[in-house]
């Protein structure tokens, strides 16, 4: 746990500061290329006030707008470990380091337990901003003690999906992690535990392909990216153009894939809604 | 004969020994000994080559042309076999077969990527690379499987799921998704070989199992060296150090605890000796079958869950102990 230990000091003071979203006095939104003040992003919902860009932000930004407050950060303990002693153009701790020291983050999971309007609910939410929001043995695993979590206090599952798909650095055990939370999500489909999968921008690879599309309700934010092979690869097989409009939620929703998507301000509602309505179903 | 690059010591005495033969049908001079002798260094040289593979010679050798694929095997392992098709859905995908079939006395249900022997069925089976279709075909045989309580054995070939604009559309990602969620909790024994290349997704989508083996040249990884070495590398160039880096050989597999076992080739790779591949592999998913038979359903889930839930490997952060303690004593016993 080398590379963890000589951040140690960093993290604490990182802590505070854990949010994606930006910060600074203004904002330009990349979509519509307009200056607003980051007082009224804020207050948006990290939404542009001009055109509704969903801007992207974390995973302790989720937990702020969907929990009542206060909640509890679970098993933040857990950190990535180098087993294949990984070289590319640098060696995997140093990629861990440099993405802790940038977000304060341990990994590109965060889980969370509190309440919804006063319902019990566990979040786990990806950070796109710690290497991708790629998942390795630790998003595995955090899922799947999140898993535990619900079975033991039969509280619903809210995962939100934010990734460029597995972590190469961790090859075959990033793989089985894919097979991992998908057997783990059976378990909470036997106990009859409520699992929403909530895609944000961007979804892909090994997480679409495993725990993000087998929710009992998949939604997602309006305009992310969402899909299994990268939009540059499937361009540079098929060698044409891809489709206007390809691969975004709207598309997914089109073809079935989604329930529906939903506008980060009316989030907390309708998350509330589907534990009232699910609660009631039980 | 293909020869792969490094077995270029091979071609040239091969080449050696075909010149020879014809000095010997000119009848003129006894060149037996040398044959001998030739024959004698072809077999060294062979085992000298084969004793030390790199993971990117593998590799190579997981995509030999002449390498068997899933029908060869069915066809020498099965007394009967009947391909069924289609998911009932959509379509018949060509780049995964399967259907109902017997290996001596014990009807199974075998699925598997399928790459083509030629040029033109290298086309018509999408060069083994599935469509959403693919997977949902593979599911409703292992659901079939399932009513009639017929162990699942899948064949896994395939150097990814195909990227395509339609293959998104039909939802390539939900599809492998499912076939995850649904092999975890298949109330029937469930076999997987990888005899190929085992890349990503397109691979672990017929690739949850009770046992998952693989074929002593064959690889299994979340990507293939060459995307690996334009991702990281940001070149094309770096496929060589991007197999070693990624650990794709069976023996790697076997040592991270995440394949059950390897299952030998015949010296040179399965396509020097295909039939001879063939009967191992059949004695293999027997006696796998056998053993998998004994459990009940409930106990093979269980443990099928389980072994699956061990899979990773992480660190804690110590200075966080108060009430992780229990946890971090369970985490020690799960690594041996
Ligand atoms: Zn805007």
């Amino acid at each position: 746990m080398g590379w963890f230990k000589r951040l140690k000091d960093g993290i604490q003071t990182a802590t505070q500061n854990k949010k994606e979203a930006p910060d600074g006095l203004w904002y330009k939104c990349k979509s519509c290329k307009e200056t607003s003040t980051m007082k009224d992003l804020r207050e948006n919902y990290y939404k542009c006030p001009l055109c509704n860009y969903h801007v992207r932000i974390g995973s302790h930004d989720y937990f702020d707008i969907i929990f009542d407050g206060q909640y509890e950060e679970l098993f933040s303990n857990l950190i990535a470990k180098d087993m294949l002693e990984f070289v590319d153009l640098k060696p995997y701790p140093q990629r861990l380091q440099e993405a802790t020291k940038k977000t304060g983050l341990t990994d590109a999971i965060s889980v969370a337990t509190g309440k919804v309007n006063r319902r019990a609910l566990v979040i786990a939410a990806m950070d796109f901003s710690f290497i991708g929001g790629s998942m390795g043995s630790v998003v595995g695993q955090k899922i799947a003690l999140a898993i535990d979590h619900c079975l033991k206090t039969e509280t619903p599952f809210l995962l939100i999906s934010k990734s460029g798909g597995a972590r190469m650095m961790e090859s075959a055990y990033s793989l089985m992690q894919m097979a991992k939370t998908s057997a783990k999500l059976t378990q909470l489909a036997d106990a009859g535990i409520p699992y929403f999968s909530f895609l944000t921008d961007p979804t892909t690879g090994g997480v679409t392909a495993s725990f993000a599309m087998l929710g009992d309700i998949n939604f997602a934010e309006p305009e992310a990216l969402i899909g299994f092979a990268g939009p540059r690869v499937i361009k540079e097989t098929i060698k044409r153009d891809l489709p206007e409009g390809f691969q975004t939620s709207e598309f997914l929703l089109e073809h079935g894939f989604l329930d529906f998507i939903i506008d980060r301000k009316e989030l907390k509602e309708r998350v509330s809604d589907l534990l009232a309505l699910f609660a009631k179903a039980g | 004969m293909v020869f792969l690059e490094f077995e270029k010591p091979l071609e040239e005495l091969y080449e050696q020994l075909d010149k020879i033969r014809e000095v010997e049908k000119g009848g003129v001079v006894d060149v037996s000994t040398t044959i001998k002798e030739l024959e004698n260094k072809i077999r060294n040289t062979r085992k000298d080559i084969y004793s030390n593979l790199t993971g990117w010679q593998r590799v190579l050798l997981s995509r030999h042309p002449e390498r068997p694929y899933t029908l060869y095997y069915i066809e020498q392992m099965c007394r009967k076999f009947i391909e069924l098709h289609g998911d009932r859905n959509f379509k018949d995908d060509k780049a995964i077969v399967g259907g109902i079939g017997n290996i001596d006395g014990q009807t199974m249900v075998i699925i598997g990527h399928q790459k083509g022997v030629n040029t033109k069925m290298r086309q018509y089976r999408n060069f083994g690379m599935a469509n959403p279709e693919g997977y949902r075909k593979a599911l409703r045989l292992m659901k079939m499987a399932e009513r009639f309580n017929l162990p699942v054995v899948t064949l896994i070939d395939t150097m990814g799921a195909y990227p395509g604009i339609e293959a998104e559309e039909r939802g390539q990602a939900e599809a492998i998704a499912r076939n995850l969620f649904e092999m975890a909790k298949l109330k029937v024994p469930v076999v997987c070989i990888v005899i190929g290349e085992g890349a990503s997704g397109g691979a672990i989508g017929i690739g949850l199992g009770d046992r998952v083996y693989m074929l002593e040249n064959t690889w299994y990884s979340v990507i293939s060296p060459e995307s690996c070495s334009s991702i990281l590398w940001r070149s094309w160039d770096y496929k060589e150090q991007a197999a070693e880096a990624l650990k794709l050989t069976a023996e790697d597999m076997m040592s991270m605890g995440l394949v059950d076992g390897i299952i030998k080739e015949p010296l040179g790779g399965a396509h020097s000796a295909p039939e001879e591949m063939a009967k191992t592999l059949k004695k293999h998913i027997k006696k796998t079958v056998a053993e998998l038979k004994e459990l009940s359903n409930e106990e093979r889930i269980a443990q099928r869950i389980d072994k699956y839930a061990n899979m990773g490997e992480f660190d804690y952060y110590e200075e966080e102990v108060a009430e992780e303690t229990d946890k971090k004593d369970k985490s020690k016993k799960k690594k041996k």
